[in-house]
């Protein structure tokens, strides 16, 4: 310990820049760091940070999005441990500070290390609350295995992996405020049953009065989370395992795990323990400054400012901005003088807004109010002298940008009050944004100001994610994205540009799709390397661009084409797709959904055979086999002895079909036939973007035909219908009537002349339901159907040779292209495990 | 799941004495035909996992094999002569110093050549 410290100042005599050590490397800490290094300090200063929590600095906000699913704990880290190393910043992680001596100007660490300061920097946050409740803790003082804090990621993976077990099914949450109320809703997402026990009189009571809590109730209960106010948990019950909570007055609540979330506290002990100035929090002044110690600093949940203790980021921003002008120096007159919290929050999905006073308070103060109970819309406002002093928004955030600014700055406000809840006549959106000031706070969670934004534009940035990206406006809990979009446009004036290589075919060839088949036809450029040589800059390689071009290049050259494996996604080296945890899925063709009992008893030889983790019928009727090992592919492939289904490429995938007229009362026309028949014939051919087919016997449509790249229908008389452009995934699109016809056989060949067209004009990665719509149904129509241009006999020649050329690449199996093609990338255990079931 | 043999396959021998003009411990991982021209492969070292890749110059060069995001498999990347992408989720990242281009945290690199046998020759601290 001596040693150590002794050495340390040791090599001061070398480095003369000051030693900063900061405590506590949650937002506020990491926050502070970052603005004394944008203020220079890192020249003036050696940077040490110890973190209680064994990570780089993440944002906690979003662990209401971890915690729901939506967003990956791997996700929202705000400064990786990279960040620490190019900065030169020592990060102690996992390690928590016990005491300061202030006299030797030492911080001690539980590793036993004594670390010398001339800075000192308090950020220690706040923990959960965890009330007076009998049960909650085991003999040794740890929460009871299924009782649970909400404050830290492994809080929130602890929780998730909890609610993930199968017999777990109840949850009661004991708290309804913000935490509370994001945690019901989290776990709601794991399928869990939530109960909310809530001991005030209403919910988000620190945020909004009785009326807005009612109707707060109703939407939060329509959610179908159970709320239970005026109730007081007494005990958590079971002894093993949890069983329930106990309340005072009321019956028992059944549970299998129990959330609190019943406030927080700061975390001072460590500021006690050194004789720091503690009431409420850790004291500090306007400067940020713990009074009488001239280098100790605190700032964040732990500190007390003007009496006031802050549970939310916005003033963490601000009093980071004033720390770090002192500690370097930057601006000796910054003084932070408190913050007005205008909280503009998603709770459990309901936005809620509130800054200031909840209620009138004098006689002469003014209250509008307009409440909706019924689609859950509260909004009130409490008006003195012709200011706001107070808002509440619920359900309809469309005034808050407003409301904050004029509640912010005092602003006067329009004659008509009104108009202050609705754009009736007041400022629409537009106007809104023009009339925010230079100062406004548009991101609260990254605090970014119009300001920022309107200077990153004018800057030179001019697309809406390259503004994100270099402010982080947008990049915390998201409710702000619109805005940011809203002010970046206004600044660019209308000028918001796109990428400019989105025009490219692919990124690394600055050429659109026409003029690049040109050159590649022109020049004989039959390989992706010899694609790169000719026409990229410098002749560089792109790695983003490698699978893209080896598509249009087997497109454009069939059988001529050199197939230069690495071009290829490792999905198309080993025919399979690649899964979360390195194994592949095997899906073969089962051409329109129909198989036989022969393929059915290979398949489940196979499963039982390499353990298949599982079988799955899939959405585009055929069987999928989970899990499979990548040194297994070709032996899977020999025993199922079924071509492969092209699960998994940028290609043609499936036809659908349905089971048509040999079978069904309604059916018009042998949709399964026709299906296969499609199926065959096009089976395999790459394709800009993935195609999906679908051929139903009648209208009634049960292969889902409207809503595919190309759907066909039978209707009454022999005839069939083509649809082409639709979707139902990350997109919803019916189709467009291609053509009515009178045989499978013109179905057929239309379905090829359209394909072919959309291989030859299609961007890199634009479906149907895109290239349709751009390009124009009538134009199609004329170019496919009347064949206007003349292009209908070189299309199908085209797509002739693609079939031709067509081979079952799991054929490779006995005969590996590549060395080691089917060797295994990774021992599976490092990686997270897909269950088996 | 997979047994350890499998990954050390026909690479590990023992630390090889008397490297060149390298210093640290060197490895031999087997002829370089093992790695075709713009592909990886994972060799397992010393209990590590290390992607070797061959660029289409013909060089090589080696990182740590599980992506530090969400451990894809960093050998199932595609390159070009600076980046490797990883297959799951596309983060990239620069071969010479394994630093990330996208965000995520770095890979660890190894100096690594291949010596007048054709063999692939890599070098651990
Ligand atoms: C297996 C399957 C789900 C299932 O269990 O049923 C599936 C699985 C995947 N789908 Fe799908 N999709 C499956 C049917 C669908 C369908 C329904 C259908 O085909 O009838 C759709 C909606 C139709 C459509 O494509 O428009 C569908 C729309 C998507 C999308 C959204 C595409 C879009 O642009 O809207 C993606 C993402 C993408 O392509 O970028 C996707 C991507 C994926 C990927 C390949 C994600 C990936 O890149 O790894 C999934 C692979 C999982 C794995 O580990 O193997 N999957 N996916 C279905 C395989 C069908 C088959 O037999 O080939
Ligand atoms: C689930 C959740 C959702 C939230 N949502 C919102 C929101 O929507 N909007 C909003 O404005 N705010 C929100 N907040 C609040 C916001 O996260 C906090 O205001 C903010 O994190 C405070 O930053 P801080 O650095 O003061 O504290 P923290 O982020 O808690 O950081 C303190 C760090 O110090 C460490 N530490 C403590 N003691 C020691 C010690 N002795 N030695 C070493 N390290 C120590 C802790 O481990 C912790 O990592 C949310 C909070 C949670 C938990
Ligand atoms: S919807 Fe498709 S892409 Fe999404 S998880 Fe399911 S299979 Fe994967
Ligand atoms: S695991 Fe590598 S990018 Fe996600």
């Amino acid at each position: 310990m001596t040693a150590m410290a002794s050495r340390t100042a040791r090599s001061a005599s070398k480095d003369s820049r000051r030693r900063l050590v900061v405590i506590g490397n949650g937002m506020a800490g990491a926050r502070a760091v970052e603005e004394i290094l944008a203020r220079g300090g890192g020249a003036q200063h050696r940077i040490t940070m110890f973190g209680d929590e064994p990570y780089g600095n993440y944002n906690r906000i979003m662990l209401s999005h971890v915690l729901s699913g939506d967003e990956d704990a791997g996700d929202i880290f705000l400064n990786s441990l990279a960040w620490y190393q190019e900065n030169n910043i020592t990060l102690h992680a996992g390690i928590r500070v016990e005491r300061i001596d202030r006299f030797a100007k030492l911080v001690f660490s539980d590793d036993g290390r004594a670390t010398p300061y001339d800075v000192l920097i308090i950020a220690t946050g706040s923990r959960s609350f965890m009330p007076a409740v009998d049960g909650l803790y085991t003999a040794g003082g740890l929460l009871r295995p299924g009782i649970f804090a909400f404050r830290t990621i492994d809080d929130t993976q602890n929780m998730v992996a909890y609610a993930q077990q199968d017999h777990h099914h109840r949850a009661v949450v004991i708290g309804g405020g913000l935490l509370g109320l994001e945690a019901a809703r989290g776990l709601q997402s794991h399928g869990i049953d939530v109960e909310v026990v809530h001991s005030g009189g209403h919910l988000l009571n620190t945020q909004m009065g009785p009326d807005g809590g009612a109707v707060l109730r109703r939407s939060v209960e329509a959610l179908g989370i159970k709320v239970h106010t005026n109730s007081r948990t007494t005990a958590i019950l079971g002894t093993d395992k949890v069983q329930g909570v106990q309340l005072r007055d009321k019956p028992d609540i059944a549970c299998d795990m129990v959330v609190v979330a019943a406030g927080i506290r700061p975390n001072v002990d460590v500021a006690v323990t050194s004789g720091l100035p503690v009431e409420r929090a850790i004291v500090v002044d306007d400067q940020m400054r713990v009074p009488d110690e001239d280098e100790i600093y605190a700032v964040g949940e732990c500190v007390q400012h003007r009496g006031e203790v802050y549970g939310l980021v916005v003033p963490v921003w601000e009093q980071a901005a004033v720390l770090a002008d002192h500690v370097t120096g930057a601006d000796p007159s910054s003084a932070y003088l408190g913050s007005r919290t205008a909280t503009k929050l998603k709770v459990a999905g309901v936005d809620v807004a509130s800054m200031g006073l909840q209620a009138p308070e004098r006689d002469t103060d003014e209250h509008v109010v307009f409440s909706e109970p019924s689609r859950g819309v509260f909004k009130s406002i409490v008006i003195r002298d012709s200011k706001i002093v107070g808002a509440t928004l619920l359900g309809d955030s469309r005034k808050v940008a407003y409301l904050t600014q004029a509640f912010d700055r005092g602003l006067p406000l329009p004659e008509e009050r009104v108009s202050l809840l609705f754009d009736i006549g007041g400022p629409g959106e537009e106007a809104a944004v023009a009339e925010l000031d230079a100062d406004a706070q548009i991101c609260n969670c990254n605090g970014v100001s119009k300001k920022a934004i309107v200077e990153t534009v004018k800057g030179g940035c001019n697309t809406v994610a390259g503004v994100m990206d270099a402010t982080r406006a947008g990049k915390g809990c998201g409710s702000c994205k619109l805005l940011v979009r809203q002010v970046v446009e206004w600044a660019a004036d209308g000028s918001v540009a796109e990428d400019p290589t989105s025009a490219y075919y692919v990124p690394g060839v600055p050429l659109e799709k026409a003029a690049l088949m040109k050159a590649i036809r022109q020049q004989g450029l039959r390989s992706v390397s010899a694609v790169f040589a000719a026409l990229a800059p410098g002749g560089a390689e792109d790695a983003k661009s490698k699978m893209g071009l080896a598509s249009l290049l087997k497109m454009m050259w069939a059988d001529r084409y050199i197939d230069e494996r690495d071009a290829r996604f490792i999905n198309d080296r080993v025919h399979a797709n690649i899964q979360r945890d390195g194994t592949f899925s095997v899906v073969p063709q089962m051409k329109g959904g129909v198989t036989t009992p022969d393929q059915l008893r290979r398949i489940a030889h196979v499963a039982d055979k390499y353990s298949v983790p599982m079988v799955k019928l899939t959405g585009g009727q055929r069987i999928d086999l989970l899990g499979i090992r990548k040194e297994d592919l070709p032996k899977v492939w020999a025993d199922l002895d079924m071509p492969s289904g092209y699960a998994y490429g940028k290609s043609f995938r499936t036809v659908k079909t349905c089971v048509g007229k040999d079978f069904c009362r309604y059916g018009t026309g042998d949709s399964t036939k026709l299906g296969i028949e499609i199926e065959s014939r096009f089976q395999g051919i790459e394709s800009p973007a993935k195609l999906k087919l679908a051929v139903s016997g009648c209208p009634r449509n049960c292969a889902e035909s409207l809503v595919k790249d190309v759907g066909v229908v039978a209707v009454d008389g022999g005839r069939w219908e083509i649809y082409i452009g639709g979707a139902a995934g990350a997109h919803i699109r019916k189709g467009d009537l291609l053509a009515t016809v009178d045989s499978p056989e013109t179905v057929k060949l239309l379905t090829g002349r359209f394909m072919q067209y959309y291989r030859e004009r299609a961007n890199w990665l634009e479906r149907t339901y895109s290239f349709v719509p751009r390009v124009g149904i009538d134009h199609l129509r004329s170019v496919i159907v009347d064949d206007s241009e003349g292009l209908g006999a070189q299309l199908d020649a085209a797509m002739q040779a693609s079939v031709d050329n067509y081979v079952d690449p799991w054929t490779e199996r006995g005969d590996p292209f590549t060395p080691g093609q089917f060797r295994t990338s990774l021992p599976l255990e490092v990686l997270p495990q897909v269950p088996v079931r | 799941m997979t047994s350890g043999a499998s990954i050390s396959g026909p690479a590990a021998s023992g630390p090889a004495s008397g490297g060149a003009a390298v210093s640290g411990e060197l490895y031999g991982l087997g002829p370089i035909e093992q790695v075709p021209p713009g592909e990886g492969r994972s060799f397992g070292v010393n209990n590590q996992q290390i992607a070797v890749f061959r660029l289409r110059d013909g060089s090589l060069r080696a990182v740590s094999a599980v992506c530090p995001h969400r451990g894809g498999p960093i050998a199932d990347g595609t390159i070009d002569q600076t980046e490797v992408l990883c297959p799951l989720h596309q983060h990239a990242f620069a071969l010479d110093t394994g630093c990330s281009t996208t965000g995520a945290p770095p890979l660890q690199t190894y100096p690594v050549f291949v010596d007048a046998d054709q063999n692939i020759m890599l070098q651990l601290e």
